[in-house]
Order: structure tokens, then C-alpha cells, then sequence
């Protein structure tokens, strides 16, 4: 997995709650593009008109925010449905770090297995760090565990421990798992003789 | 302290407890689609691992396979390149694979329960946000992303951490016309899209125990709707008589056996939990979504709302939504003219679904403007609808009648409503462009779908009298 440890670069506020994986990338986008090829059409709703054309509108396709590395959203971002597409059409769009109050749970973890840093801070933080951000670049500093946005003072965030160790490492977890296959065999073992009916399945029509 | 049904389930399946709230937990049955099973088997093969328990994985093709009646193999070429990959891939690894035309095939949130591959306090996940559907059964199930499908296959475990608990409460009786997919509608519109985020959630009350199997799915299945990855009701007897008998349902000794167990997973009377909510059933009245969130719902006698006269931070949100939506602030939502009605999705295709809808639809016809389309859940909900003439109501009444598979409610296998055009869907996302690009949609149960199908606008279902 890729590394994460310290990103700086313009923050892009956009603040509207809710935004969905789909809208974060359309269902016939990533089904006619591969992976490398989502960040064209990341947030496609929201970033283009219908006749194609930019949304000047959109934050970043303002000249503070082109090509920013971090994206400060609204409440429940990236609710919906569990397409890990959504993460890599984000971070085709450049984005490393998202910002905001919640997130959607699946969503969130899709963001560390990819190397993208998913931060949660309470709604007071999420608009000041918005305030502030067309000042300048933010740093996000994964090992440090802090934020330090343009002529501010630093906050700190949190992200599980394991989490943080996983990305700040580049830690891939299948491995990290299957170190633990004796374990793992040993559940299974116990499982056998306490619930049989999980692991000897019948198949009555055969 | 007593543990919660949620708290019982976790427990069962810890291997190992990582601190900070992080577990590696068992997976008893882990369900792949055409979608993201397909990916993960792909990424472990690239790897060059083996799957840890094919025996434990079920496959079957749902989202991107044709719902044209009488279906050629394949839709177009994402979908014969995603349908042939978990083929493939399926075949290599030894995992049981659901194809086109077999009895099991289906949307696979609705072939769990009924070939009894969804069990009372399994763990089970699935690479598709609506996984907590299973939860109807008592089970612990989430959807999770391709790279945690890639993980289950090579471990059988899956890293996570543990979520809050909250319960709520459904007292009280529903009227009649109205079903679980409006009480589960009118909590979101309660609670909000994010207030389930970080939760597992137990429904309970009395609505819920007289709640039918089905209506128990539908309910979890609109968990993730409201941010909530885990829905669970715990098991009893109504739940013990619809597993009995299935096809991959444990049988004899270890059914007893089995029994004996789930018996005991009910919640203790002093568990506790992070959050409590409360709803009154019986207040409920049909709900219709009007926005581009499943939080944006009103009793189908309500007004769109009008954003001058919302809470100012609600404004913008408001204005986006009836722009999208093409609705005028304050309209009533009754008499808005649709030009689509899709029945079928995870949510609402079972056989108990259709009867409702085909309640509605019986002796009128769709509305000439209309196009109606009815999309079984899985092989099997198709033949026995087929069996008690379902078909013949709807086919007669104007409504196409399909083969099962996601369809419209995800719109991947090119089922599509068209760029403005409006549709009244069973099924549980409303966003924007999710039947299409530009497409409009309202989510409503079966009979409220029906029912917009014979009059061509939105319409009250209990105005029908069906």
C-alpha cells in the first residue's frame, strides 16, 4: 500500500453534506474506465455542466484550488454504496487527505486501504479550517497528528492506531493477517466442534 | 452488564482482539457479485494466493447481468467482461457460483435468506453496501470495499473496528397500506441520513415482532441509508419457521442444535446502548422520497418543502434537490406526473412485495405515458410468482415483466431511466444520476409504486382501496 506521511498543498472546501459515492463516481464511469482513469470523471456531477464544460463554480476549478491534495467536506461524505472506485477516482483527482465531521463508514475504511488519509474532526473545525484555507497551503501531518492550516495555530486529529501505523508504514494487511494463519485455524478448529452447522454446509437439492 | 444481541454476535467471531477497538473477526459466509467479487478474486489470483475457504463463499452474478426477458447471456461488454471474470474466477477457486437461469440465482441479498446461506448470528459480508439486509435474519453483516473482499478471500477474517450500538424501537401497529419500506423511509426522514454513521444498529419493538421475514429484510436493508453499515433484529420463532427447510440451511441434529443457539442471541433485558430511538408505527402514513437523500421523504399527503422557509444552513441542500428533482417549492408530491416505475431491488422484490404491488396493479392499467417495469429478486421469487399468476396480473395490467438481477436500482447493467426523466422505484437510493445520468427518482414501496403506475403521477395508495 501506498505511504502516507505528510502532505502539503491547497485544502479544497466543499461543504455540501451528503455527497455520495455515486456522485463521487458515476456507476457507467467506472464500469467503462479502468482505475487509472477515474480521476477524469471524480465528483462528474458536481464539476461539470451538462453540456460538459467546466463548473467554474466547483472549488477546484478555482484558482486558489487547482490541484489540491485535500479535500475539506460536509457531513456524511461518501455515504452510499461501497464501490472502492470512489476512493480511486479521488485520488486520481489528486486528492490525499479528506477532511470532514463523518464520513460513511465503508467509505472510510476504503480511504486507508488505498492510502488516502480520511480525518474527523467536530463541525466547528471543519468550518474554521474551511475559513482559512483560501490563505494558503495546509500541512497535513499524519505522524505528528496535526493540521496546520494558513496563519493558524495547529489542530490536532486522531486516526486509529493501527490505521495510522498501517499508512505511515505502507503495511499491506493481507500479509499482516496471514501472519496470524494459526490463529486463524485454531478459531476454525473450535468453531468445527462448537457451531458444525457453520462449516458443514448441506445442500439438500443436491 | 448484559450484552446486546450485536455484542453476542461480535463476540463469537473475535480471533483476535488488536486493541484500540480494533478485531480480527471470523467470516462465516462471505457473498461475491459480478461487481466487486469478480475484482477481489482477480487481485488474490494477481497475488498469487488461494482462497483461504471457497467452501464458505457463494457467488452469483446480479448487477450487471440483462434483465430482458427471455434474456440472451450477457448484457453489453462491461457486463459480459465482469459476468465471464467471476465465471472464471469462481471456477478456478472452487467457489459456488449461482449462474444465469439456475434456480439460485439472484440479487445476492436476496438469495442468502432464502437458500438459507444466511443464518441467526453468522457473520457474513459482501462486497455491496446493502450486505446489512441479512441482519433481517439475526445475522451480523456488513459490505465492505474490493480490497476487504481481497482480504476475506485470502484470510477468511476481516480487520474491524467495533462500532457503537444503538436500538430503535418500532411500537405500535401499522395502518393498513402501510409497509416496512414506509416505516423505514419515514425513520430516515426522522433521523437523518448520517445519524446512523459509526453504529450497529438493533431494531425492536412491536412492529418489529409482527413484522413478516420480508418486511424484517427491508427494514435492515435501509440501514446503510442512514450511515449504518450493521441492522439486526433478533432472531425468534417467525424467523426459525422461514429457515427451516431451506436448501443450505443445517438440518436434523444440527438444526437442533442450531436452534438452541440462536435462541439465546436476543439482546438481555439490561443491555445498554450508545443511543436509543423510539418511533411510533402507527403514525406512519405511505411515504414518497422527493429529494436526492433517502432523508428527504414525506407522507405521500405532504408538501415539497419550500427552502425560504427552511432552517438557512437546510437551504442550499433544499434548492439543489428541487432543482435536480424539477419541483417547485410547495407543490403537493401527489399528482406529480412520472414516466417510470421500476419494482424490484434488494430492497423490495421479494415475493410478499409483489403480492402488494400486484394488489394495486389488478384489474387497472398503466397509464399510457408510463413505462412500468416489474424485476423479480432472484430465480426463484421469479418461478413462484410465475406459479400463483403474479405475472399474468402485471403483464395483463401493462407492466413488463423480467428477469431478476439489480436492474434499475443501480443501473450497471444499462437499465437506465432516461436524462429528466422521473421514475417511482422500489428500490433504496435516490441520489443523483443513480438510475442514470440525470435521471429523477422516488423511492416508495411496491403498492405506491403500483399505484403511480395505473394513474401516471404520483398517487395515495389508500385512495385506490386495493
Amino acid at each position: 500500500m501506498e505511504k502516507f506521511t505528510r502532505v502539503t498543498g491547497p485544502a479544497a472546501p466543499l461543504l455540501r453534506q451528503n455527497i455520495d459515492t455515486d456522485m463521487i463516481i458515476p456507476m457507467q464511469r467506472m464500469l467503462d474506465h479502468e482505475r487509472d482513469a477515474l480521476g477524469r470523471f471524480a465528483l462528474e456531477p458536481l464539476r461539470f455542466n451538462g453540456d460538459g464544460s467546466e463548473n467554474p463554480e466547483f472549488p477546484l476549478h478555482q484558482p486558489a484550488f487547482r490541484d489540491a491534495p485535500i479535500l475539506i467536506t460536509g457531513r456524511n461524505f461518501g455515504c452510499g454504496s461501497s464501490r472502492e472506485t470512489a476512493v480511486w477516482a479521488l485520488q486520481g483527482l489528486g486528492i490525499r487527505v479528506v477532511i470532514g465531521s463523518s464520513f460513511g463508514d465503508i467509505f472510510y475504511n476504503n480511504c486507508f486501504k488505498n492510502g488516502v488519509l480520511p480525518i474527523v474532526l467536530d463541525e466547528d473545525a471543519v468550518a474554521a479550517l474551511a475559513a482559512a484555507a483560501p490563505a494558503g497551503p495546509t500541512t497535513v501531518d499524519l505522524a505528528a497528528g496535526t493540521i496546520r492550516p494558513p496563519n493558524r495555530a495547529a489542530i490536532a486529529f486522531d486516526v486509529p492506531p493501527s490505521q495510522r501505523a498501517a499508512l505511515l508504514e505502507g503495511l499491506d494487511e493481507i500479509d499482516m493477517t496471514r501472519r496470524r494463519l494459526d490463529d486463524i485455524r485454531a478459531f476454525q478448529a473450535r468453531g468445527r466442534e462448537a457451531r458444525p452447522w457453520i462449516y458443514d454446509i448441506p445442500d439438500t437439492s443436491a | 452488564m448484559g450484552r446486546s444481541l450485536f455484542d453476542k454476535v461480535w463476540d463469537a467471531h473475535v480471533i483476535a482482539d488488536l486493541g484500540d477497538d480494533q478485531y480480527l473477526l471470523h467470516v462465516d459466509r462471505h457473498l461475491l457479485h459480478d461487481l466487486s467479487g469478480g475484482r477481489g478474486l482477480m487481485e488474490l489470483r494477481e497475488r498469487g494466493l488461494d482462497v483461504a475457504n471457497p467452501e464458505l463463499c457463494f457467488a452469483t452474478p446480479d448487477h450487471a447481468v440483462s434483465t430482458e426477458p427471455g434474456r440472451a447471456d450477457l448484457t453489453d461488454y462491461a457486463g459480459k467482461r465482469l459476468v465471464n471474470g467471476l465465471r472464471e474466477s469462481c471456477a478456478a477457486c472452487g467457489i459456488r457460483l449461482f449462474d444465469l437461469d439456475d434456480d439460485g440465482q439472484g440479487i445476492v441479498h436476496v438469495i442468502g435468506p432464502e437458500l438459507g446461506i444466511t443464518l441467526p448470528g453468522v457473520l457474513l459480508v459482501c462486497g455491496d453496501s446493502h450486505t446489512c439486509t441479512h441482519g433481517g435474519l439475526g445475522a451480523l453483516s456488513w459490505g465492505i470495499g474490493s480490497s476487504e473482499v481481497a482480504h476475506v478471500l485470502a484470510t477468511q477474517t476481516i480487520l474491524q473496528r467495533r462500532p457503537k450500538r444503538m436500538r430503535i424501537t418500532l411500537d405500535g401497529r401499522m395502518d393498513a397500506h402501510v409497509t416496512p419500506k414506509d416505516l423505514v423511509l419515514y425513520l430516515i426522514g426522522e433521523i437523518g441520513a448520517a445519524a446512523g454513521v459509526g453504529h450497529a444498529i438493533e431494531y425492536a419493538g412491536q412492529a418489529i415482532r409482527e413484522m413478516p421475514i420480508e418486511g424484517r429484510l427491508t427494514i435492515c436493508n435501509l440501514s446503510i441509508e442512514f450511515g449504518a453499515k450493521v441492522g439486526m433484529i433478533a432472531p425468534d420463532d417467525a424467523t426459525f419457521d422461514y429457515l427451516a427447510g431451506r436448501r443450505f440451511a443445517p438440518a436434523g441434529a444440527a438444526w437442533d442444535r442450531a436452534i438452541a443457539e440462536w435462541r439465546t442471541l436476543a439482546s438481555d433485558a439490561d443491555a445498554v446502548f450508545d443511543r436509543e430511538v423510539a418511533i411510533d408505527a402507527g403514525a406512519v402514513r405511505p411515504q414518497i422520497t422527493w429529494g436526492n437523500s433517502p432523508q428527504d421523504v414525506l407522507p405521500v399527503d405532504g408538501r415539497v418543502p419550500d427552502p425560504s422557509t427552511a432552517p438557512p444552513d437546510r437551504r442550499p441542500a433544499i434548492q439543489a434537490a428541487l432543482d435536480y428533482m424539477d419541483l417547485m417549492p410547495g407543490t403537493p408530491i401527489e399528482g406529480v406526473r412520472v414516466d417510470r416505475v421500476f419494482i424490484g431491488s434488494c430492497t423490495n422484490r421479494r415475493i410478499s412485495d409483489l403480492r402488494d404491488a400486484a394488489r394495486v396493479a389488478a384489474g387497472r392499467k398503466v397509464a399510457e405515458h408510463v413505462e412500468a417495469w416489474v424485476v423479480p429478486g432472484s430465480e426463484s421469487v421469479k418461478r413462484a410468482a410465475e406459479a400463483e399468476g403474479l405475472d399474468r396480473v402485471f403483464r395483463d395490467s401493462g407492466f413488463q415483466w423480467r428477469a431478476p438481477g439489480c436492474s434499475m436500482c443501480v443501473a450497471a447493467n444499462g437499465d437506465r431511466v432516461a436524462p429528466g426523466a422521473r421514475c417511482v422505484s422500489t428500490s433504496n437510493r435516490n441520489f443523483v444520476g443513480r438510475q442514470g445520468p440525470g435521471s429523477r427518482t422516488h423511492l416508495a414501496s411496491p403498492a405506491m409504486a403500483a399505484a403511480a403506475a395505473v394513474s401516471g403521477h404520483i398517487a395515495d395508495v389508500r385512495k385506490l382501496g386495493a
